[in-house]
C-alpha cells in the first residue's frame, strides 16, 4: 500500500481551479519531486495534502494516507500534520518565531509531538541537521539563511514524521548553500527512510534529490516518471521546453569582444557606516573594497559572488545610485565617484533590475515608464520620442499597443523584456543587469539571455552581468570576475575558470553547482 | 470597482455616509422649517404630524436643525481633512523623498503640532478671533497635518525601496519629480483611508469644540451645538439631546466602517495578482 495517494485532487477558488485532477502516489522511503513554475500549483497541492489551504479554497478529490482519507475536523488534522508530516517551507526568515530562541522552538516541536522515542532531544536534532548547540541559544536573525533551514529541518524532524514536505527550500538561499541543505534533505531522509516531497522549479535541484517526478503545469500533471526518463526523454511538449530552457542553449551571434576600455574602475572603495552613539564608536563596513576592472567596448563581463559578496553595491556605484568612499570610476575618458555621474553620460549607462515586478510602476502606463528615461536627452524633440519608444519595444519582441498598458497585465517574462526596453531607449553603451533572470521562471530565463545576447550584437552594447548563477554565466559571458567580501579574488574567461579554480570560493561555487538534469 | 463593493462593511459604511452627507445636502436648500424661526408657543412639541420630531426649546423644527446640523458638521470635517491632506501629504513626502536635515526638521515640525490638541489650538484661535465654525475648521485642520504627514511618510518610505524609483533617479528625475510621480499616486488609496478615518475624528472634535462653545454660533446649528443647548433639560425633554447624540454616533459610525471597509479591500495583502502593490 502506498504512503500517500492522492487521486482527482482539485483546489478551487471561486471559479478559477488552482489544481486540477491531479494524481499521485508516495511510497515509503521514496524521494518524490514535483516541478512547476510560478502558478503551476505545485504549492497548493503540497497545502491541500496538509490541510493548511487558505481560507477560500474548495478541496475535491481524495487524500489517502496509508489507505485512511485524512481526517476533516481541524484539531484532529492538526495532531496528524504534527505526527506524519513534517514541512518545510521557502523562507525561514518568516516561518521561524523571531522572539523564540531556536532551540525553544525545537523543543515545542517534540513536546507537541511525543514520540516515545528517548533520543529525540533538541541537541540530537540540532547535531542531525548539523548545528551546534550555542546555535540553539540564537534566535533567528542571529543565523544564517542556511542555518535557519537547518533549523526548519530539524523542527520539521521533531516529530519523527513518515512525510517530509519541502516546498522550495533552497531559493532563498545562495548557491553554495543550496547544495549543502539538499545534500543534508537527501541524507536526512535516506537514514530515516523518510518519504520527500521536493516541491521547486529547478529542474537541477529536483533532479539531485528525487527518483521519481511530477511536471506540474496549469494545475495539471502534465507528465510523471522517473526522473531520469522524463528528464532525458520527455515526452510532452511543456516538459521538452522545461529542459530545454534550463541548459541555456544560446543564439550563435557574431560579435567582437573586447575593444578599447569603456569603463575603468580604480580601486574602488565603498564604507558603510552604522550604529554608534554618544559612547559607542561607529562600526564601518567595507561593501566594496579596493575593487578594480575593466570593461572593453561591446564585451560581455559578468560579476560573480555568494549574497552579500558586494557585487550589487559595485553596480549601484557604477550606474550612478550610489557614491564610493574613495577611488574612481572612469567612463569613456570622463571620471566620476558614483552619483556625480555627469548628466551627459547618464544616457550611456542604465540598469536592469532583478524583479521584474518592483521596477515599474504600478500606476503609469508602460509608455510613460518607458520615456522616463529620454529626459536625459534635452536635444530629442517631443515628436520623436513615440518613435523612439516604438523602436524599443519591437527590439525586445514586443508590440506597439503594449505601451498604453498597465504594469499588471503582463507576465514575469514580458515585464523583464520591458525593463530591457526601458535600458535601451537612451541607446546606452553600457549596461548593467543585475540578476537578469534570476526571478523568472525557468521557461524564459533562456528566452530573455537569447534577447539579451541577440540585443547586444544588434547594438554593439556593453554588457556586466551581476549574478550568481554560473551556468547562466558560462553560457553570456567573455570574462568572468569573482567577487569575496568586496574584493574581486579571481579573473578569467568562464570556461578557464570554472574548470580550474584557483581561489577557495572559486571552488566552493564551482563544486556546489547541481549535476546537469540530462 | 465591483471588487470594492463586494466588501460588504464597505458598502454598508459608504451607503450610510452618503445618506446623512445626501440629508446634509438637502439641508442647504431645502428644510421643513427654517431653523432661524423661533416661535416660543409651540416649543417643546412631541412628534405630531407637521413636526416630525418635534421642536426644542425654541420652537425650532427638529428634524430642519438635524439636517442643517449634519451639514455643518459634514463641513467643517471635510474641510479640516482638505487643511490636513493640503498641508501634511506634501510635508510626508518631502520627508520620504528628501532625508537627513529636512526630513528631521519634517518630523520635528509635526511632533509638536501633535503635542497640542484641538481643543488648544480651538481656544487660541478664539482667544485671537472669536468663536465660529472656520475656527473650528482651522484648529481641527492643523490637528490632521501630522496625522497625514506620517501615514504619507510612512506609505511613500515603503515604495521609495522599491526598483521603479531606482530607475526613476537613474532616468534623471530629482527628489520632486520622484514624490510626485512615483510616490504620491502609490500611496493615493493609503491616504483616502486614513482621510475617511479622520472624517469621523473630525465630526466627533467638530461636536465637541461647538459643545465647548468654541465651535459653530447661533443662528448657525450643529449637533454638537444642539447639544450643548439640549444638556440642561436632559431630564425633562430627553430627545432633545438624544436626537443629535444618536445622529453623530450613526454618522461617526458609518464613517469608521467605511474607512475599515476600505482598508480591507485594498489592504495588499488580500489582494490578488499584484503583489508588489502596496496600496
Amino acid at each position: 500500500m502506498s504512503l500517500l495517494e492522492v487521486s482527482g485532487l482539485s483546489v478551487r477558488f471561486g471559479a478559477t481551479a488552482a489544481v486540477a485532477d491531479v494524481s499521485l502516489t508516495l511510497q515509503r522511503g521514496e524521494r518524490f519531486g514535483i516541478i512547476g513554475e510560478s502558478g503551476s500549483g505545485k504549492t497548493m497541492t503540497a497545502l491541500a495534502m496538509t490541510g493548511l489551504l487558505p481560507e477560500g479554497a474548495e478541496l475535491g478529490g481524495s487524500i489517502l494516507l496509508d489507505g485512511h482519507p485524512l481526517p476533516r475536523s481541524e484539531r484532529e488534522m492538526a495532531r496528524l500534520r504534527g505526527k506524519r508530516i513534517g514541512m518545510v517551507f521557502q523562507e525561514p526568515m518568516t516561518a521561524l518565531n523571531p522572539l523564540m530562541r531556536v532551540h525553544a522552538q525545537i523543543a515545542e516541536a517534540i513536546e507537541l509531538n511525543p514520540s516515545g522515542m528517548a533520543e529525540v532531544d533538541v541537541g540530537n536534532l540540532l547535531a542531525e541537521v548539523g548545528l551546534e548547540p550555542k546555535h540553539g541559544e540564537r534566535f533567528a536573525h542571529q543565523l544564517s539563511g542556511g542555518q535557519r533551514q537547518r533549523v526548519m529541518i530539524a523542527m520539521a524532524l521533531a516529530s519523527q514524521p513518515d512525510i517530509l514536505i519541502a516546498d522550495e527550500p533552497t531559493s532563498a538561499l545562495d548557491l553554495i548553500t543550496q547544495r549543502v541543505v539538499l545534500d543534508l534533505i537527501a541524507e536526512i531522509c535516506e537514514r530515516r527512510h523518510m518519504a520527500l516531497l521536493f516541491i521547486s522549479h529547478d529542474l537541477k535541484a529536483v533532479g539531485a534529490l528525487c527518483s521519481r517526478v511530477a511536471v506540474m503545469h496549469d494545475g495539471r500533471v502534465v507528465e510523471t516518471g522517473p526522473a531520469e526518463r522524463v528528464f532525458s526523454h520527455p515526452q510532452e511538449r511543456y516538459t521538452q521546453a522545461l529542459v530545454a530552457a534550463s541548459q541555456f542553449k544560446m543564439p550563435e551571434v557574431t560579435r567582437e569582444p573586447g575593444g578599447a576600455p569603456l569603463l575603468v574602475v580604480d580601486n574602488l572603495t565603498r564604507e558603510y557606516r552604522h550604529g554608534g552613539g554618544l559612547f559607542r564608536p561607529r562600526k564601518s563596513v567595507r561593501a566594496v573594497n579596493s575593487a578594480s576592472l575593466s570593461i572593453g567596448t561591446g564585451e560581455c563581463l559578468a560579476l560573480v559572488g555568494p549574497s552579500g559578496c558586494g557585487k550589487t553595491t559595485l553596480a549601484k556605484i557604477i550606474v550612478g545610485l550610489d557614491s564610493a568612499t574613495s577611488g574612481e570610476i572612469v567612463l569613456e575618458g570622463q571620471r566620476y565617484h558614483g552619483k556625480d555621474l555627469p548628466g551627459s553620460l547618464r544616457r550611456d549607462v542604465s540598469l536592469v533590475f532583478q524583479d521584474p515586478f518592483g521596477s515599474f510602476n504600478p500606476r503609469m502606463m508602460i509608455g510613460a515608464s518607458l520615456a522616463e528615461p529620454l529626459r536625459l536627452e534635452p536635444n530629442l524633440q517631443a515628436e520623436a520620442i513615440p518613435a523612439r519608444l516604438q523602436t524599443a519595444i519591437e527590439a525586445v519582441g514586443l508590440t506597439v499597443e503594449m505601451l498604453e498598458r498597465y504594469p499588471h497585465e503582463f507576465s514575469g517574462g514580458q515585464r523583464q523584456r520591458l525593463a530591457i526596453a526601458r535600458a535601451l531607449v537612451t541607446r546606452p553603451k553600457l549596461v548593467v543587469l543585475d540578476e537578469p533572470v534570476s526571478a523568472l521562471d525557468m521557461s524564459v530565463r533562456g528566452e530573455v539571455l537569447g534577447l539579451l545576447m541577440r540585443l547586444q550584437a544588434e547594438f554593439g552594447l556593453t554588457y556586466l552581468i551581476i549574478s550568481h548563477d554560473l551556468d547562466m554565466v558560462a553560457a553570456m559571458a567573455d570574462r568572468v570576475l569573482v567577487m569575496e567580501a568586496g574584493q574581486i579574488i579571481e579573473e578569467g574567461a568562464p570556461g578557464a575558470i570554472f574548470a580550474n579554480p584557483q581561489h577557495n570560493l572559486t571552488r566552493a561555487l564551482v563544486a556546489a553547482r547541481l549535476p546537469e538534469v540530462v | 470597482m465591483r471588487r470594492l463593493f463586494s466588501n460588504p462593511s464597505l458598502a454598508i459604511g459608504l451607503s450610510a455616509t452618503l445618506v446623512f452627507a445626501l440629508i446634509g445636502l438637502v439641508s442647504l436648500v431645502w428644510t421643513p422649517f427654517p431653523i432661524a424661526d423661533i416661535d416660543i408657543g409651540r416649543r417643546f412639541l412631541g412628534p405630531t404630524p407637521e413636526h416630525w420630531l418635534g421642536t426644542d426649546n425654541l420652537g425650532r423644527d427638529m428634524v430642519s436643525l438635524l439636517m442643517s446640523g449634519t451639514m455643518t458638521s459634514f463641513l467643517v470635517a471635510a474641510l479640516a481633512v482638505a487643511i490636513g491632506t493640503g498641508i501634511g501629504v506634501p510635508l510626508g513626502l518631502i520627508a520620504a523623498a528628501w532625508d537627513g536635515p529636512v526630513e528631521w526638521l519634517v518630523l520635528r515640525f509635526s511632533d509638536f503640532i501633535f503635542a497640542f490638541p484641538a481643543v488648544i489650538v480651538a481656544i487660541l484661535i478664539t482667544t485671537l478671533n472669536g468663536p465660529g465654525a472656520i475656527n473650528a475648521i482651522i484648529a481641527i485642520g492643523i490637528f490632521n497635518i501630522p496625522v497625514f504627514a506620517r501615514v504619507a511618510r510612512g506609505g511613500a518610505l515603503s515604495i521609495a525601496t522599491l526598483d521603479f524609483v531606482a530607475a526613476g533617479r537613474l532616468a534623471g528625475l530629482g527628489n520632486m519629480m520622484i514624490a510626485y510621480r512615483h510616490l504620491l499616486p502609490n500611496i493615493m488609496s493609503l491616504i483616502i483611508v486614513q482621510g475617511t478615518i479622520q472624517m469621523s475624528l473630525g465630526i466627533l472634535a467638530e461636536a465637541g469644540l461647538s459643545y465647548i462653545g468654541l465651535g459653530t454660533q447661533p443662528p448657525e446649528t450643529s449637533l454638537g451645538l444642539m447639544l450643548k443647548d439640549a444638556q440642561g433639560m436632559f431630564l425633562i425633554y430627553p430627545w432633545l439631546t438624544v436626537l443629535p447624540g444618536i445622529a453623530i454616533v450613526l454618522i461617526v459610525i458609518a464613517l469608521n466602517i467605511a474607512g475599515d471597509g476600505l482598508r480591507d479591500a485594498i489592504d495588499p495583502r488580500l489582494r490578488q495578482g499584484q503583489d508588489n502593490v502596496l496600496a
